[in-house]
């Protein structure tokens, strides 16, 4: 039966709490099962030092990810190269496994425009304002689908026409505007898109409940007469199996409509941003419930249990994470502040006179005064 | 450039423009809200759905910011999109969509993604329409970084400025005055055609007063400048033709000749370009100036109902006796 066959509160899982396989291992090679496994444990090191370069004033408010690791390693690494992400904030473990360097994700958060531009990497910008990214992923795909297969290569995107386009977003996205508009449009243009909606249950301190009367947020989906389906968001090889189902239906034109809403049903253990204190609204009760589902260690289980892992393989990759990690903070600390001069350009591919203008005065009151005089610390 | 014309509306420059760009560019597509097959509900796309079909002339759902936010993931992708808004006082669903991400994209991957595409929308009164369909708000956008603002008062201009900001290679609000859509004819070169934005057009040469204007009051203010000349006043006339980037050196230009401004603009008064205007003449002509500048514009009010839509827009008379402040001071 198709994935896509179920009912929107029928949650697909291939392996259960404990990591006992209860559904059908997706079609991943043992070292793909283990580069999984890495990724989410990067993922999860990365948070817990960003989190802290944080609190240690070495970085700005950052939004972690702790708990979603599942849901974004997954459905990442279930999309080709050429495809696109169209990312919320939070999804740097999806983007990471998309192309984009962990020093370049620091650096967006440290401040810097930089932010991993380049790379080749088909990841959109973060969408901080909620939901917007969800029309873009419509116009991506509706722009692959205009293209064709047999089109020439755009410049910026470096490949032709069949990329499939991917929206994160969580679950108080679907009550914006721009998620119904997206998906609506998607529906009726039947582009190759998949929504990847990361449903933890609240928006900052607002609950699921108070987000929506539907049951299910893939329910949502039966308005625009495209596919819905509910995943254990954390549990991975089932966000795999379902994202990568929906990107090859995306992919081939048929009975079905292309896009796809996945509701991926998780928890978050961590705080909306470092800026956010959940203790305020949120019952530790249930932090610690949703713990026991940790993706980690139910991977780590089933992996060890079918001898795809041992002991010494988990010593080398937790060494290997620490120091992949180690490079990318140095790499992002040691990356000079921008010259001021990088806030006018690019602003339009020709500058104006005006803003050359207000380049030049810049250039003046530092030539007078120094840098010293303008910087904070 | 061709010498062959063709004698066009403006609405009907709207849709040559979009049709030579449209045949030379397999890229740009036009999407919104009854485009294709009625053909716009102004018929600025008519025919279009026919020679291009419905994969470059795309009727959308009724959804103004997912028309802009489709649009801005397909220019990411390589296309030209032109997405029409109805009317400009629908636009403000798709605020958002322009001004947090088409504006930025360029500055926010430095250059990698890019968003070139013109958001099409009539604006302005005087059509007796209902209520949200006369809105004239250009100062929104000129005040974000990353967009320009092109606002046509000729056919000929229609067409050309149209087809330089389909070319152009960030995006660009195109604001048509639909109060004169069609209201008068002019050749309009056929074929390729383009005028360039950023580019003031002195409409008229004068030595009196300078006169800085747009859109559709360019009409209203030309008659007054006729009224005028016959009681000895000589405006020069500004037609300033792309709002962002401002063409500084033409509005400075006019007034170290002439000494004295005005400026004529429907959008209300706080807040509007005529503000800008005025502050750039202070910065840069203030010792040219021989008078107050005066500023003739709509009120800050919304645009009311068309039973007082007369009295709302600066008509020849009111522009007349602002520039006869200007001309009689002290």
């Amino acid at each position: 039966m198709s994935v896509f066959d179920r009912d929107p509160d029928d949650q697909i899982q291939v392996l259960d709490a404990d990591g006992e396989l209860v559904g059908d291992l997706p079609d991943l090679s043992d070292s793909e099962l283990v580069a999984l496994y890495r990724h989410m444990r990067l993922a999860r090191h990365f948070d817990e030092r960003a989190v802290n370069l944080q609190r240690q004033g070495r970085m700005g408010t950052y939004p972690p990810l702790a708990g979603q690791e599942a849901a974004q390693v997954g459905s990442a690494m279930a999309l080709d190269d050429g495809d696109w992400i169209a990312p919320s904030y939070r999804e740097h473990a999806a983007v990471h496994v998309h192309g984009l360097s962990l020093s370049d994700i620091l650096l967006y958060w440290m401040g810097h425009g930089a932010g991993g531009w380049d790379t080749d990497a088909n990841v959109l910008p973060a969408a901080v304002p909620i939901a917007t990214q969800i029309p873009h992923t419509t116009g991506l795909a509706l722009a692959s689908k205009l293209r064709g297969e047999d089109s020439e290569s755009p410049r910026q995107t470096g490949n032709a026409g069949d990329a499939v386009a991917c929206a994160y977003f969580g679950d108080g996205a679907t009550s914006e505007g721009d998620f119904h508009e997206g998906l609506n449009m998607a529906g009726v243009f039947d582009v190759p898109a998949v929504f990847v909606c990361n449903n933890n249950g609240w928006a900052i301190s607002v609950p699921r409940e108070r987000q929506t009367a539907s049951p299910t947020l893939a329910g949502k989906a039966a308005a625009y007469g495209i596919d819905g389906v509910q995943v254990d968001g954390m549990d991975p090889l089932a966000t795999y199996a379902v994202t990568r189902a929906a990107v090859e239906k995306a992919r081939t034109p048929g009975d079905r409509s292309r896009p796809t809403l996945i509701e991926a049903v998780q928890y978050r253990f961590g705080a909306h941003t470092t800026a956010d204190d959940p203790t305020v609204y949120r019952d530790e009760a249930e932090v610690e419930a949703w713990r026991r589902r940790d993706p980690i260690p139910r991977l780590e289980r089933f992996l060890r249990e079918t001898g795809r892992l041992d002991d010494d393989r988990i010593d080398d990759i937790e060494a290997s994470i620490r120091t992949q990690v180690t490079e990318a903070i140095d790499r992002a600390e040691d990356t000079p502040r921008p010259n001021p001069d990088r806030m006018f350009a690019d602003v339009y591919a020709e500058q104006s006179a005006e803003l050359r203008a207000q380049q030049a005065y810049l250039h003046r009151l530092r030539d007078r005064h120094g840098d010293d005089a303008f910087l904070k610390e | 450039m061709s010498t062959e014309t063709q004698n066009l509306t403006l609405v009907q420059a709207v849709r040559d423009g979009l049709r030579t760009e449209m045949q030379r560019d397999e890229d740009v597509i036009v999407l919104g809200e009854d485009v294709g097959k009625n053909g716009g509900v102004f018929r600025a796309t008519e025919g279009l759905y026919e020679e291009f079909g419905d994969d470059r002339v795309i009727d959308t759902p009724l959804a103004e910011s997912g028309i802009v936010g489709t649009s801005i993931g397909m220019a990411a992708y390589g296309l030209r999109p032109v997405p029409e808004i109805q009317f400009m006082g629908f636009i403000y669903p798709a605020f958002d969509q322009i001004v947090s991400h088409a504006a930025r994209l360029r500055t926010r991957t430095r250059g990698r993604f890019t968003c070139p595409m013109v958001i099409r929308a009539p604006y302005g009164g005087g059509i007796r329409a209902p209520e949200h369909h006369s809105e004239s708000k250009e100062a929104f956008f000129v005040h974000e970084p990353g967009l320009k603002v092109v606002i046509p008062s000729t056919p000929a201009d229609t067409k050309g400025l149209l087809a330089s900001a389909i070319r152009d290679p960030d995006p660009v609000i195109f604001l048509e005055p639909k109060l004169i859509y069609r209201a008068f004819r002019e050749d309009v070169p056929t074929g390729d055609h383009t005028v360039p934005l950023g580019e003031a057009a002195v409409r008229r040469e004068g030595s009196d007063v300078s006169v800085y204007t747009w859109g559709a009051m360019t009409r209203p203010t030309m008659e007054a400048a006729d009224n005028l000349a016959a009681e000895g006043v000589d405006c020069e006339v500004i037609d300033l033709r792309t709002l962002s980037p401002l063409d500084r050196e033409t509005i400075v230009d006019s007034f170290e000749k002439t000494g004295r401004a005005a400026v004529v603009h429907e959008a209300p008064r706080t807040g509007g370009l005529g503000g800008e205007i005025t502050a750039i003449l202070q910065e840069e002509a203030l010792l040219y100036q021989e008078a107050p500048i005066e500023r003739i514009t709509g009120f800050d009010t919304p645009v009311p109902l068309y039973a007082l839509e007369d009295y709302y827009l600066p008509s020849p008379t009111r522009i007349e006796d602002g520039i006869r402040e200007v001309v009689d001071f002290p």
